[in-house]
């Protein structure tokens, strides 16, 4: 197989972030070539990772704030109207005894978006300390965070589902309130901060601690 | 494939040599321990197998019944679709837009892909768009969530089952057996194999 394109004097090895083809990239920070075989642009490193990601985790975290403040919806019946929030969402389920569905959407929506935001924020830190701890386990951190986002989502689907269902109106019915786009602006921007983010940055230091 | 490949771990950057691997087998990453690739028994034929059934599942799902609300003698028929219209009939188009693109674009989007992309390849031909059509799989894979939306069904029939009765349509069925066969078919996916092949074209 080759690994062809050769640009300029020194170029460095780099995986094509589409198609995982080696491509040679100038050195150069901010030097990138097009891949031979699926034409996507290679960089070295992920473009201006750390302020992106920085950038996207503060979002997330100043949208978290309004996402569990504000009710995510508001159930009416025979005239009478609760609203809920993220967490009173979880509470119900466990005041009707579902306490492993309970645990799952607790997880899911309160556990899995703090823990996101907190993890990405450890490793930018590492890697703006230049870190040579366990590089091993910090990618794999990584690897958790990329996976679990996604089932933050739960939340967002089951007021969907209810509001679809239960229209009938002062007999019963359930409105979407303000709290489920924040919740939803949490998943979509901490998804796109753990995209943004670049692994490779935790091993650049890893490599040569003293000399970067 | 040659007797050796070089492989740049996605995660660390560590040039890895890779030898044989023997189909079923796995290579990982020296370093990191990050999977590089897996070598998967006749990848494209299961692959294209259970996207087809998935086609037909999506499609069941998508057009006929999903659920229905029974309370006191008033019936509301849904279908998987309904829920994106409520919301942004309720005035929120932007989480309306979230739910259409994560459960029901994405995930045709994946499926026409690779449909469009292994049927030449078992019938080998080969058109030009396949190279960015498999880019294009690639970036919307992460924003397809069935298998969240399917908890949040359940959650969902938990929660309103003080309050009425809920009929279950064809089309929940078929989401059932659909998550089983999405999760299959990217299982037996060989993504190195497309792309030795895509390239192999070009
Ligand atoms: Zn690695």
């Amino acid at each position: 197989m080759s690994a062809a394109t050769v640009d300029g004097p020194e170029t460095l090895p780099a995986s094509c972030h589409d198609c995982g083809m080696v491509v040679y990239v100038a050195a150069d920070p901010h030097a990138y070539a097009h891949c031979p075989r699926c034409d996507s642009r290679v960089h070295r490193r992920k473009t201006d990772s750390i302020h992106r990601t920085w950038a996207l985790v503060i979002t997330a975290a100043m949208l978290y704030v309004p996402a569990n403040v504000f009710p995510v919806m508001t159930v009416t019946t025979l005239g009478q109207s609760q609203s809920d929030t993220i967490l009173s969402g979880a509470i119900y389920l466990l005041h009707h005894g579902m306490w492993p569905l309970a645990a799952i959407v607790f997880t899911a929506s309160v556990v899995v978006p703090l823990l996101k935001l907190v993890s990405l924020m450890g490793l930018l830190i590492s890697v703006q300390r230049r870190s040579n701890w366990r590089p091993r386990d910090r990618t794999q951190i990584y690897r958790i965070v990329e996976i679990v986002g996604r089932w933050s989502m739960v939340d967002i689907y089951v007021v969907t589902i209810l509001v679809a269902l239960v229209h009938l109106g002062n007999l019963a019915s359930i409105k979407a309130e303000l709290g489920a786009v924040f919740f939803g602006g949490v998943v979509v921007v901490t998804m796109f901060a753990a995209e943004t983010f670049d692994p490779r940055l935790i091993w650049d230091n890893a490599e040569t601690p003293h000399d970067r | 494939m040659s007797d050796a490949t070089l492989i740049l771990c996605h995660d660390c950057d560590q040039m890895n040599r890779i030898g044989e691997v023997p189909l079923g087998g796995s290579a990982r990453c020296s370093r990191c321990g990050g999977l590089l690739f897996r070598r998967i028994r006749n990848s494209i034929d299961r692959t294209l197998a259970f996207t087809l059934a998935g086609m037909v599942l999506f499609l069941v799902a998508n057009l006929l019944p999903f659920l229905a609300f029974k309370m006191q003698g008033q019936v509301t028929d849904t279908t998987l679709a309904t829920g994106v219209r409520s919301l942004y009939e309720q005035g929120r188009p932007l989480v309306a837009t979230l739910v259409l693109i994560t459960t029901i674009v994405a995930p045709f989007v994946q499926l026409v892909s690779l449909i469009l992309i292994l049927t030449p390849m078992k019938l080998g031909f080969a058109f030009p768009g396949q190279v960015a059509l498999f880019r294009t799989l690639h970036k919307v894979e992460t924003w397809s969530m069935m298998e969240v939306f399917m908890l949040g069904i359940l959650v969902s029939l938990v929660k309103l089952l003080g309050m009425a009765e809920i009929v279950p349509g064809i089309a929940l069925w078929s989401f059932v057996l659909l998550i089983p066969v999405l999760a299959a078919a990217n299982a037996s996916l060989d993504h190195h194999l497309v792309w030795d092949r895509l390239g192999r074209n070009s």
